[in-house]
């Protein structure tokens, strides 16, 4: 795919979108062994219980590697110059995660040609999981 | 109970951490990547990288690989049961690689409440180094629940 550039892009244009494969119990499981991060709400379905909490849910981080991936699929990592995601639901079992993205804003900064993008993860009835923000440096 | 903000500034314990392609390569099975060079050295070697790459969240993964992840909040006083992860950002400077190790200095830069202390918002700001270059300033924005 070739690489975006600065003067094809409009403010508006969405970026390639992709949907996961369900989250699964085995997706956290092997979540937690790429991130170190064991704790009980992602793994363990009898502590969730004992919490009043119906079921283990993804982490947060999860569905930010995803929207990861949205932008290095879309541009070479090395032009990311940000990203930030604010965690505004909760990701149960079973649920695809719709990852999308936008260019919202065009700008020059530091001497560079850069694109603001405004990006979500959300699952398939649009309920947004995640709402995240990046910029990225273009020629 | 609402948080004394005299914790802003407060030092996190620095750590260091010396960054695996075998921890990259489950990362990247666990998110679904399929570019080779985000789990395989020698497909990364022959793109012309000193390593495995790490991908733009791993960041996050690194500044929690200490024995208490969260212990700053513990020294305020925090139930960590009521915590949630409310924000997380990176500005990145350099890409890091398998083989690297870096290193974690943090510190609290803000404290504030909202719904009259209902939600607590603790955000602390981590510089990471390697060789004392800065690669990367991780965000996060912990919120405790009343």
């Amino acid at each position: 795919m070739a690489m975006p550039t600065f003067d094809s892009l409009n403010v508006g244009d969405e970026i390639p979108s992709f949907t996961t494969e369900p989250v699964s119990r085995l997706t956290l499981a092997l979540y937690a062994t790429g991130s170190g991060d064991h704790h009980p709400l992602h793994l363990d379905q009898d502590y969730v219980r004992s919490k009043g909490i119906k079921d283990v849910f993804a982490h947060g981080m999860l569905g930010m590697a995803y929207l990861g991936r949205l932008l290095t699929q879309w541009v070479p990592q090395e032009a990311i110059r940000s990203f930030g995601v604010r965690f505004t639901a909760i990701t149960w079992i079973g649920e695809r995660l719709v990852c999308t993205g936008k260019v919202v804003e065009k700008l020059e900064q530091d001497g560079e040609k850069r694109v603001r993008l405004e990006l979500t993860c959300a699952n398939e009835q649009g309920e947004a999981k995640h709402k995240a923000d990046a910029v990225v440096a273009l020629a | 109970m609402l948080i004394d903000k005299k914790h802003i500034g407060m030092k996190v314990p620095p750590h260091s951490v010396h960054l695996t392609a075998w921890q990259l390569k489950w990362f990247a099975k666990a998110t679904g990547e399929t570019n080779p060079i985000y789990f395989d050295e020698e497909a990364a070697r022959k793109a012309g990288l000193p390593g495995v790459l790490a991908p733009p969240t791993f960041f996050f993964c690194m500044d929690m690989d200490k024995e208490h992840p969260f212990d700053y909040l513990e020294t305020m006083g925090c139930d960590l049961g009521k915590m949630l992860h409310g924000e997380q950002s990176f500005v990145y400077h350099k890409p890091v690689y398998s083989g690297d190790t870096l290193d974690f200095d943090g510190q609290i830069t803000d404290i504030y409440d909202k719904k009259n202390g209902a939600l607590q918002f603790v955000v602390k700001d981590v510089k990471v180094r390697r060789k004392g270059e800065l690669v990367c300033d991780v965000r996060s924005v912990m919120v405790i629940r009343d």
